[in-house]
């Protein structure tokens, strides 16, 4: 059975080609269909195994980056969102699409009925535009998507956005969204310390160096790095000098976890 | 409800908290100093202006404030403020 993926286009979005091109590269059927299709019911999201929001300037950033994507999802396709989410079917969030899915409010909590945004990515502390490749940490054993990243490990890929500093709303906590589990990628140091803060291991400035969260169930990740850039060896910065890698970069394993989980519990 | 619908001129003004890096407030103020302006403390924020139709004063007051926290401000990052004023009868 062929795993189907809806990559989700707005006006805007510049990342879809290449997410769609990943996903192929990890056996599955990648769909690129436009917010207004979905909108008008022309395509059901539900004829799809998992959405992928992904990176790009959708509606031109207009209010704030994902505000607009986020309400026109919310004004005639929410009911199904959360329905989609809370069926167990992957949704992944890069870039842009995090900023949505916050401003959405179905990260960092899916299972509750408030949808005010209850976290915010606001703009970086250096005021650039911070596009570089970062080390990450996988902090999660619940999150999909990290099937085939183990917690040792020190991911690359790359950033490219302004507005990526995570900070949570009032009243929440990082360490709470870390004990269970949440907190899936943090910015690291290339040897795998923690960042603390420290620009540019983290290049936003994000609280506990968050660079991406899931929500309760894990099958709903955000993320500020780019895995459909980092799909293929050849795309890593030194690739010419060092020469061992095998095919992949790590930003694939995260398109690979995607799909086995879909093979494994939702088809 | 057969009462008439009021018009409100809305004017929001949405700003990014204070501690949070404003960064075209940063590069404004650069700008007007390279201009040999002595500025400080810049803080560039946006304006939204409409008109909206509401039974009464308290009803547009309500409506806007659920605007600003739906869309036009995300109350995680940003602090907004607005006033509404009735213009007409409809």
């Amino acid at each position: 059975m062929v795993i189907r993926i809806l990559i989700l286009r707005a006006p805007g979005t510049n990342c879809d080609e290449e997410t769609a091109r990943a996903l192929r590269e990890v056996g599955a059927e990648a769909c690129i269909v436009h917010t207004n299709k979905l909108l008008s019911n022309e395509v059901d999201l539900f004829s799809y195994h998992g959405l992928v929001l992904p990176g790009g300037f959708s509606y031109g950033d207009r209010v704030r980056a994902g505000a607009i994507w986020a309400s026109k999802l919310k004004s005639r396709l929410m009911e199904k969102l959360m329905e989609y989410a809370l069926n167990g079917n992957p949704i992944l969030g890069i870039c842009n699409g995090f900023q949505a899915l916050i401003e959405l409010g179905v990260l960092p909590f899916t299972r509750r009925t408030d949808l005010n945004p209850k976290a915010a990515l606001a703009p970086n502390i250096s005021s650039k535009f911070e596009a570089r490749w970062v080390y990450l940490k996988c902090h999660s054993n619940t999150c999909i998507f990290t099937r085939y990243i183990d917690v040792n490990e020190v991911p690359r890929m790359p950033v490219a956005h302004s507005e990526g500093r995570f900070i949570l709303g009032e009243g929440l906590s990082g360490e709470e969204l870390s004990k269970r589990g949440q907190v899936v990628f943090k910015y690291v140091k290339a040897n795998g310390a923690p960042a603390n803060s420290e620009y540019p291991f983290n290049p936003n400035g994000s609280m506990f160096d968050i660079a991406g969260i899931c929500n309760e169930d894990g099958n709903v990740l955000g993320l500020m790095p780019h895995p459909e850039r980092a799909v293929y060896d050849w795309q890593l910065p030194d690739y010419t000098s060092v020469r061992r890698y095998s095919g992949h970069a790590d930003g694939w394993r995260i398109f690979k976890s995607m799909i086995e989980y879909i093979e494994e519990e939702i088809r | 409800m057969a009462s008439k619908m009021l018009s409100f001129k809305v004017r929001v003004e949405v700003w990014l908290k204070e501690g949070l890096v404003d960064a075209e407030g940063k590069t404004v103020e650069e700008a007007l100093n390279d201009l040999g302006y002595r500025v400080s403390s810049s803080r560039v924020g946006k304006v939204y202006e409409f008109v909206i139709k509401a039974g009464d004063e308290e009803e547009a007051k309500r409506l806007v404030n659920e605007m600003c926290t739906r869309l036009l401000a995300n109350p995680v990052k940003d602090k907004f403020i607005y006033e509404v004023k009735k213009i007409g009868v409809q």
